[in-house]
């Protein structure tokens, strides 16, 4: 165990799997300079040949990234959330659809890292926490990792997964530090939730930046007497949802925390989940604490209002005490 | 240098609209014989070969394989399409067998469609010679990847007809298991990366076949064919500009039928010519006679030699037309204004099997009564194919959630 920064360790998650395997290579804008950091170190490591700086044309590249992964490669592609909406006929209309609409001749092992900046006065071309709409297309796997540990364990299981895999990284997160295993077989198996804080009272299944907000309230919740247990789906699709309905099963309460925009959000999805398969073990109405369904707007005042915090879902949890 | 060229021998009609279109003249001499006239500057007088080959095979019209290539580099060079390779009697047969099976297919889905056994697709009638001659210069081991008016190019690169007649009809044994329908076909064992109903949508995915071909040092090459309407898609522009940035080994084969559903390319396409646009992306830009069979296995067979040595993508335009309407089901467009029958019947005077056939035959490659036999042959294929599409159970619930993901997870 070492101590490294989210950002560090979705960059080790990368450079431990292209030691291993030489089909996996990197591309996408400006990533041999790495500007969004994760990718810090790979280029001075594999080269040219295998970290390839694209031109500004997200639906050409995402599309050969999905073209190279259907004859055999394992290509990384790394964009903004923001970005994606310019590639997402390649990302809905082949990345998602081709297997199945070829009756699953198609294997495209492809991992799109979706850098979500957000929260730092960008404004709305390019705050976008977009991971709800790919939940709906169907697909792709949607991995949100909470902590640097399941950044780098999530992002090896996503290099290796025969699925496209897009990798939502969230930019409140980078920075954030934690112990990451240095093990190179360590990994993070998909549709299995972390139980981050085990409790008894309220369930809190928090989303990708909300995980520290929601441990944040649960320990303030505990100076109250209250036990929290905080979930972390880690996945929405695959989606672990025994281990979310067991919680609420044992505590009867449930708050999702989602910085997504409110409506359809993952939350929604989660919510709808429980209340199909769970609603005699709740004992409150579910509290869904998301992002305000607005664009991002720039000055901070009004983006400060947007986004889940640790107020809001305290101010939750107390909802589902009465 | 500028040289005229001629061919003489030109026996029946010509279409005005084709010599207004590669801007042949036609005239005719004081004996009554017809002659193609066409200036171009040559800076390899090897050029010349395409003339003899038109020469050779006594072609009844020029085979228009020139306003040839344009590589705009900083020293002005220019390189040209040339027709330089032999093509041997088994190819010819097998282009010939090739284009008869896409016809017959089709056929008989019309008739099929007429007898509401199937629902509307899109025919590809009048452009089996550019798929056919394109596959033809391709290896198994090459990628293609198609568009919604695709059932010529599975058929030209080897597709087992009952599986796509299958998966036409939406059954099990289908390429697809009845999960792709008609725009969908795929056969990945062949290297038919698959169709795309969302127009240009399948040119970056093939631009990516190719990308890995290059980063894992392999020599197989893809070839992608789109049309003129997709020809002002962004992925198209986006993926020709990738290719050539990386020298990548694809073919960009652009199937200019002339109307995006009822919109002439003319209305819609900036330059003269979409093989034009290559030059924006330093490739060369290849305009051929998409009803030839030959001229487009010669041009693709130049692209393919270039792009496994290294030189990167080829955009190559076939010059082609789509004698029936967009799909079946629409036939209420062709009252429509936006196409003249007379045209349509101009064009089919230039019906690919014909050519291909008079070249065969007149060159004394085959006999009429040979060329009947591929045509017999490959209509009795299709009606096998029918019969075994009409037999196939479709698939079960068992199937539904299958091929989401590459493990059988739950995914709600």
């Amino acid at each position: 165990m070492t101590e490294k920064m989210f950002m560090q360790a979705l960059g080790m998650g990368i450079a431990e799997e292209m030691r291993i395997d030489p089909k996996v290579f990197l591309m996408g804008e400006d990533v041999r300079a790495s500007v969004y950091g994760a990718a810090s170190g790979l280029h001075d490591e594999f080269g040219d040949e295998r970290i390839l700086n694209t031109p500004l044309s997200e639906n050409g590249f995402f599309g050969a990234a999905v073209g190279a992964a259907a004859v055999g490669m394992r290509p990384i592609v790394e964009t903004l959330t923001s970005f994606m909406w310019v590639g997402m006929d390649q990302l809905v209309s082949q990345a998602a659809k081709m297997r199945y609409m070829f009756g699953g001749q198609a294997t495209l092992p492809v991992v799109y890292r979706a850098v979500m900046y957000y929260g730092g006065g960008s404004a709305a071309h390019h705050s976008d926490r977009s991971y709800p709409v790919f939940m709906n297309i169907g697909g792709l796997k949607i991995v949100t990792p909470g902590t640097p540990a399941d950044a780098k364990g999530l992002m090896k299981t996503a290099i290796r997964d025969n699925d496209p895999v897009i990798m939502f990284e969230d930019g409140t997160l980078l920075g954030t530090r934690g112990e990451v295993p240095d093990d190179p077989d360590f990994t993070v198996p998909f549709g299995v939730a972390n139980i981050l804080r085990e409790g008894t009272d309220v369930t809190v299944v928090a989303i990708a930046g909300s995980v520290p907000r929601a441990l944040a309230a649960a320990e303030e919740m505990a100076k109250e007497g209250v036990s929290v247990e905080v979930i972390d789906p880690r996945t929405l699709v695959p989606l672990d949802k025994e281990t979310i309905l067991n919680s609420v099963g044992k505590t009867g309460r449930l708050v999702v925390a989602d910085p997504a925009a409110k409506v359809c959000s993952a939350a929604s999805e989660i919510m709808s989940i429980v209340g199909e398969e769970a609603f005699w073990d709740l004992q409150a109405p579910m509290q869904k604490v998301a992002s305000k369904q607005v664009h991002i707007p720039f000055s901070p005042s009004l983006e400060k209002l947007v986004y889940p915090t640790s107020d809001g879902i305290i101010e939750s949890i107390k909802k589902t005490l009465g | 240098m500028g040289v005229s060229v001629q061919i003489r021998g030109l026996k029946g009609s010509v279409s005005p609209l084709f010599t207004h279109l590669f801007s042949v003249q036609i005239f005719r001499d004081c004996s009554g014989n017809t002659h193609a006239e066409k200036t171009y500057s040559f800076i390899d007088l090897g050029t010349l070969t395409i003339w003899c080959h038109c020469l050779i095979l006594q072609t009844p019209i020029p085979r228009v394989v020139g306003e040839i290539g344009r590589r705009i580099q900083t020293t002005g060079e220019k390189t040209y399409f040339r027709m330089t390779t032999n093509i041997s009697k088994d190819l010819l047969m097998l282009m010939l067998e090739r284009m008869w099976r896409i016809r017959h297919f089709e056929l008989k889905l019309t008739e099929m469609y007429n007898a509401g056994e199937v629902g509307g697709v899109h025919l590809y009638i009048g452009q089996e010679a550019v798929a056919v001659g394109a596959c033809a210069a391709l290896k198994d081991s090459d990628y293609i990847a198609g568009n919604h008016r695709s059932h010529g190019h599975p058929i030209a690169k080897g597709a087992n007809l009952k599986k796509a007649m299958a998966e036409i009809f939406g059954r099990i044994d289908g390429y697809c298991k009845g999960k792709g329908g008609s725009m969908h076909l795929a056969d990945f064992s062949v290297g038919i990366l698959g169709e795309s109903g969302i127009v240009a949508s399948s040119v970056p995915v093939a631009t990516g076949a190719a990308l890995a071909s290059k980063l894992e040092g392999k020599d197989f090459v893809s070839a992608v064919f789109f049309g003129d309407g997709a020809s002002n898609q962004g992925a198209c522009h986006e993926s020709m500009n990738l290719a050539s940035v990386w020298d990548l080994p694809v073919l960009f084969i652009c199937e200019n039928n002339q109307y995006a559903v009822t919109t002439s390319y003319k209305d819609t396409v900036a330059v003269e010519h979409i093989s034009d646009r290559a030059q924006a992306y330093n490739m060369p830009g290849i305009l051929v006679d998409g009803q030839d069979a030959i001229a487009m296995y010669e041009a693709t067979a130049q692209a393919v030699e270039r792009a496994r040595n290294g030189e990167g993508p080829t955009l190559i335009e076939a010059l082609t037309y789509r004698f029936e309407d967009h799909s079946l089901g629409l036939e209420k467009i062709r009252k429509s204004e936006y196409r003249e029958e007379s045209e349509i019947d101009e064009w089919r005077l230039r019906d690919p099997l014909d050519l291909l056939t008079k070249s065969i035959v007149d060159s004394g490659t085959a006999t009429p009564a040979e060329c009947d036999a591929v045509s017999a042959n490959a209509h009795a294929e299709v009606e096998e194919a029918a019969e075994f599409a009409r037999n196939s159970p479709f698939p079960d619930e068992s199937e539904l959630y299958k091929d989401m993901f590459a493990s059988d997870m739950p995914v709600v």
